[in-house]
């Protein structure tokens, strides 16, 4: 921050940087030199097939898993190394393959967790309820409220959240990370498991958190899906970055072709 | 909410009354009636006094336990240090060079009371920060080590044989009952009203503590510590702060606990009665603050039905089959009773709900 840079290159700065990632588990590598660059109030995607590291680099951006080498920048800033509450405290929220719903908690209370960071009552405050918690508490549940209503879970709010159906599960996951008011927010595979309607739905719900300025990153399997949503794609393959470009010339790019092909292939041949 | 009573606070004034009503009764006796006679013998200040201790422990453990889900089988350490720090600091305080001016006053036993706590929580702050990393069995098996680790050091003189400080097996005897100035907390029935004093404003804080974003925050950590982090939840702080909480709490028990029997001895914070608060926090109802009292009166009540009639049913039976019947009731109540007599979610053995499409 020893340098301002002046307003129209901040509007330029990438909101995050990867740069040259490499990660292994043990003997076997699972990202090779991967760098891209998402800019500020994009939809950008990742493809890539089944065990192409996507997963893998969502857990490094998020901080759950360091790289080997490489570094990862977020607003200029490198997030190697902080723990993963604080990189979500800079502004990165997401959400799970495996949706990770706070069981034995109501579906208010799950999105009262997000709007955690936002809070400043701390064990005093709490143990003894003073007039500050109790005010910031107020707002909370207004705020929950309103997200829920946002997307159409509002009646549902004192349900247990286990008691969701898995496509509202996914829903309430992703208010969930919204409620941290982030300034990039991560999905991996909303998609998976939502029926054709569900994921019209869910197309129409990542636009409208995009244009409320929320930069996006979305790993997804499903091509069109993602054909019709990102304003750019970057394709894995294998642990490399093989293709990156507007969704159009990645869905003609002869080795994103080739790889989902030998996906298929693979598949047969299992 | 203005106006209307909560069902915490009809419940909190049930209790305050019932305090005050007991410790009225026993102090004064009116026409011969007593507490023991209008229970046949089982209802006895002691059991109370000694209910009331757990209940401060407990209500600690649970917010740990029930609701953080870190386990703890080494819970009577911390018990065990708050005991022996204010039996030392009492009884042995010229050992140690305290003045007598200073040893001698009325505040003394309260202020080492309070400053064994504050240190015993910021111990187990930093202990926390390294076993807190570890997780279930791990988690467990540390605790256990921790507080098996604790009870040697108490029994061996905390390894300074010549300062006798901990009286090895024999532990410290002549603790000094507590004052107020000239007032004496004692009789028995105002030792009661103390310790259900601090035990009811314990409750009190746990309450709050449990609506509050914090307590929120830990009962996410519960669930899914990965997610509760993506949320910029501070893990790491809020487990080993609720470690900290639950060991002052413990440590201020224990202090009580000393001051009441006038004696201790290491053997009461060993391995057993860790497992007889887990016991006690099980039956109570892990993830509730209210599982806590009905937990340790549950359990005392029943080890003294144990204790006065199982000699009837099995003939020779002693001593060491209390560790076996709180192993058995423990598994028991896991088993076929997850949420005890209050808690509203099961506790940390809980399995979290599959979420897969």
């Amino acid at each position: 921050m020893l340098q301002t840079p002046a307003r129209a290159d901040q509007a330029a700065a990438p909101l995050l940087e990867v740069r040259r990632i490499t990660k292994a588990f043990g003997g076997l590598v699972a990202l090779q030199d991967v760098s891209f660059v998402i800019w500020p109030g994009q939809i950008k995607g990742l493809i890539g097939p089944n065990g192409a590291g996507k997963t893998t680099l969502f857990n490094l951006i998020t901080g759950i898993l360091p790289p080997l080498s490489g570094d990862i920048r977020y607003r200029g800033r490198s997030t190697i190394g902080l723990p993963q509450y604080q990189i979500a405290g800079l502004g990165i929220a997401r959400t799970f393959q495996n949706v990770q719903i706070f069981a034995g908690m109501t579906v208010l209370e799950n999105v009262l967790v997000g709007l955690h960071r936002h809070m400043r009552s701390g064990l005093l405050d709490a143990a003894i309820r003073s007039g500050r918690s109790r005010r910031e508490e107020q707002a909370a549940h207004k705020r929950a409220r309103a997200l829920l209503e946002e997307f159409d879970l509002l009646d549902r709010a004192d349900e247990p959240a286990e008691s969701l159906p898995f496509g509202l599960q996914r829903v309430l996951e992703v208010a969930r990370a919204l409620a941290t008011a982030p300034s990039l927010l991560l999905l991996d595979e909303p998609g998976a498991g939502l029926s054709g309607a569900e994921k019209g739905r869910l197309t129409d719900r990542i636009r409208k958190i995009r244009d409320d300025g929320v930069t996006v990153f979305l790993v997804e399997h499903d091509m069109e899906l993602m054909m019709g949503l990102a304003d750019e794609v970057a394709a894995l393959d294998q642990t490399m970055l093989i293709a990156e470009g507007p969704p159009a010339a990645i869905q003609n790019d002869p080795a994103v072709i080739a790889a989902y092909l030998g996906e298929e292939e693979r598949g047969d041949a299992s | 909410m203005r106006g209307r009573l909560s069902g915490s606070t009809v419940g909190f004034l049930i209790a305050a009354a019932l305090v005050l009503a007991i410790g009225w009764l026993e102090g004064t006796r009116p026409g011969g009636v007593s507490l023991p006679r209008l229970t046949a013998g089982l209802l006895t200040l002691d059991l109370l006094i000694r209910a009331g201790v757990f209940t401060i422990i407990l209500v600690g453990l649970n917010l740990l336990m029930g609701y953080a889900g870190q386990v703890s089988l080494g819970q009577a350490a911390f018990y065990g240090l708050g005991a022996f720090f204010s039996a030392i600091l009492t009884v042995k305080a010229r050992n140690i060079g305290i003045p007598d001016v200073v040893a001698g006053a009325w505040w003394w036993a309260w202020v080492v009371m309070v400053v064994g706590a504050v240190i015993i929580g910021a111990l187990s702050y930093l202990i926390g920060w390294a076993i807190l990393r570890l997780r279930g069995h791990y988690l467990a098996m540390a605790t256990l080590g921790l507080g098996i680790a604790v009870f040697i050091i108490l029994r061996e003189n905390l390894g300074l044989p010549r300062l006798n400080l901990t009286g090895g097996f024999d532990g410290v005897v002549g603790i000094p009952r507590l004052r107020i100035g000239a007032y004496l907390v004692w009789p028995v029935h105002r030792y009661f009203m103390l310790v259900w004093a601090v035990a009811l404003s314990t409750i009190a804080l746990g309450l709050n503590l449990v609506r509050s974003r914090i307590g929120r925050a830990l009962r996410a950590i519960h669930g899914s510590e990965l997610a509760a982090e993506s949320l910029a939840v501070a893990a790491p702080r809020y487990k080993a702060q609720i470690l900290a909480i639950s060991a002052a709490l413990a440590a201020l028990a224990g202090s009580l606990y000393a001051h009441f029997q006038a004696a201790v001895v290491p053997a009461t914070f060993g391995f057993v009665p860790s497992l007889q608060l887990v016991l006690m926090s099980a039956v109570g109802g892990m993830a509730s603050i209210w599982g806590a009292p009905f937990g340790a009166l549950a359990v005392l009540l029943l080890e003294e039905l144990l204790r006065t009639k199982l000699a009837v049913i099995f003939p020779g039976v002693k001593g060491e089959f209390e560790a076996v019947a709180f192993g058995l009731l423990l598994v028991l109540v896991l088993l076929f009773w997850p949420r005890g007599l209050t808690g509203r979610t099961p506790g940390p053995l809980r399995r979290p709900a599959a979420a897969k499409g």
